[in-house]
């Protein structure tokens, strides 16, 4: 016996999650584009964008509690609607981040670029490839990837330890940069945020796969 | 579902093809988790609680036809252990050996150990009619006799010679069935002329009237309405408090509100059932262990 009409709802929610990453993917990616760039177009397309991932958040929710309420999900099924739900909240988040970012951008618009950005871009670097595994690891069903990912949280709390130090350092030395410090620190913070919202999303995975709710990751942050 | 997908923004990491689209990417695998097959030890599991019962080795054969293969598993003490599993998998023929009520069907044939109470219920010093009053069954169909609500349930006690006050007896098993209030006014009305749940409710009634240790029920809401059945459902959870309870069920919602531990069940390709897993009802529901029971609570057996 099969569920073929289950299991195609079942593909599309996980599908329609994936796009859903891509977009946050293209959040952040763009943000820290619009930063570098001093590009307020671009901010102003992130900021505008992010109801377009809110509301497919809401879409993919909406279709989880029809999938729930229609279907009465059970072990795998169930887990993998459970994780879905968990994890496009997380997303959402991420994209509120990514959000924040285009908003420093729009903040700091009037000021003369702060250079370099010290870790800033490797943080995002790092971060958009934890969002990445972290998907890759569930569309896989790793779980061992997973707990792997989590990791490379911590690199990216030294990462923000070490540019909050240097901003402050530089916020010290030239006291007419510490507005635009200030805003940098923000964009550091967004950035730890995201990574430690895709140790949620590696949690869900071992969820998934394992079927135990595990909490791998306790950040410093 | 009609809805409008935004956009799909490039992604510049490398991911996965079917990421990068909502369409024409590999398939997600529906079904992952609980792929193999287990080891006994790992699949069936032994409850923290004392046993109530304990078998081993059960086999069962109606003439020549085995129903039942090497079937071992203890039922704790006041708890809820649900028999689950397809059409002819042994669920009903098992329930029926933990209080004789197959000795009833000529030719059939019982091997390994039922023990109830650290007894064997086989052994020939055991009398099965004292097993059945002590080990109570409620049936898939509500069949009250075709007597007074009162005397449907004082007829067990009567005729095991109940010395007591037989009218607080009565009372009192309606009361345990949450009947009591709905009849109270005429209990000299026919159990017959009860709804579908009352009739079963009433049943119940009468199992217990004879004071019972268990109560066995054999697909006891299978007959009811969803309402029927809801306050059949809450009745077990309100039982189970005083007694242990096996409960056979199609349904796998009912199993999974009602019960604590989980059975599940499966026939071979000769028909002889066997127990495929064994745990807490919350495990066997989200995270099973073998594949076959994901198989069957996911709906895609057979």
């Amino acid at each position: 016996m099969t569920r073929v009409g289950f299991d195609r709802q079942l593909s599309e929610i996980q599908e329609d999650m994936l796009v859903l990453a891509g977009m946050v993917e293209s959040a952040i990616e763009r943000g820290m584009q619009s930063l570098r760039e001093r590009n307020l177009e671009l901010a102003k397309q992130v900021i505008a964008d992010d109801v377009k991932l809110n509301d497919k958040r809401r879409d993919i929710e909406e279709h989880c509690l029809e999938l729930i309420a229609m279907q009465q999900p059970l072990a795998s099924d169930l887990r993998t609607i459970v994780s879905v739900l968990h994890i496009t909240v997380d997303l959402e988040r991420m994209g509120d981040h990514a959000e924040g970012i285009a908003k420093v951008t729009l903040m700091m618009a009037d000021e003369a670029p702060l250079e370099p950005y010290v870790d800033i871009p490797k943080m995002a670097q790092l971060a958009s490839q934890m969002l990445v595994s972290s998907l890759e690891a569930f569309k896989d069903r790793d779980s061992a990837r997973a707990r792997a990912i989590c990791d490379m949280d911590d690199e990216v709390d030294t990462l923000y330890d070490s540019v909050y130090r240097k901003l402050i350092e530089i916020m010290i030395e030239h006291p007419e940069t510490i507005e635009r410090g200030i805003h940098l620190t923000w964009v550091a913070h967004n950035l730890e945020r995201i990574a430690d919202r895709v140790t949620n999303i590696c949690e869900r995975v071992v969820y998934l796969v394992e079927g135990h709710i595990l909490e791998l990751n306790v950040s410093k942050y | 579902m009609d809805r409008e997908v935004p956009p799909v923004p490039e992604l510049k990491v490398a991911v996965p093809s079917s990421m990068q689209s909502g369409e024409g990417g590999g398939a997600i695998p529906a079904m992952f988790a609980a792929t193999q097959y287990l080891d006994e030890e790992e699949r069936i599991l032994k409850p923290a609680e004392p046993a109530l019962f304990r078998l081993s080795n059960v086999n069962f054969w109606y003439g020549h036809k085995r129903a039942l293969a090497d079937v071992g598993l203890e039922i704790p003490v006041n708890k809820v252990t649900a028999l689950i599993g397809p059409s002819g998998c042994g669920k009903s023929t098992l329930i029926r050996c933990l209080n004789r009520m197959n000795d009833l069907i000529p030719g059939v044939r019982v091997e390994g150990l039922v023990e109830y109470r650290e007894q064997d219920i086989y052994a020939p010093k055991i009398d099965p009619v004292e097993v059945r009053r002590r080990i109570g069954m409620v049936f898939q169909k509500p069949n009250p006799f075709p007597k007074s609500i009162y005397d449907n349930v004082a007829f067990g006690a009567r005729v095991n010679g109940y010395k007591g006050n037989m009218r607080e007896l009565v009372q009192q098993s309606l009361r345990q069935a949450a009947l009591l209030d709905e009849v109270q006014g005429d209990l000299r009305k026919s159990g017959l002329a009860l709804s579908g749940g009352q009739q079963q409710r009433l049943c119940i009634a009468r199992a217990l009237a004879v004071q019972p240790d268990v109560i066995l029920m054999d697909e006891p809401c299978s007959a009811l309405d969803p309402i029927a059945t809801l306050k059949i459902e809450d009745l077990i959870r309100e039982l189970v408090k005083e007694f242990t309870i096996v409960i056979v069920t199609h349904n796998m919602q009912q199993a999974a509100r009602v019960s604590d531990y989980t059975a599940f069940m499966l026939a071979d390709e000769t028909g002889a059932g066997s127990l495929i897993e064994y745990g807490h009802t919350q495990e066997i529901f989200t995270n099973p262990k073998d594949k076959r029971t994901e198989d069957y609570i996911t709906g895609r057996f057979g």
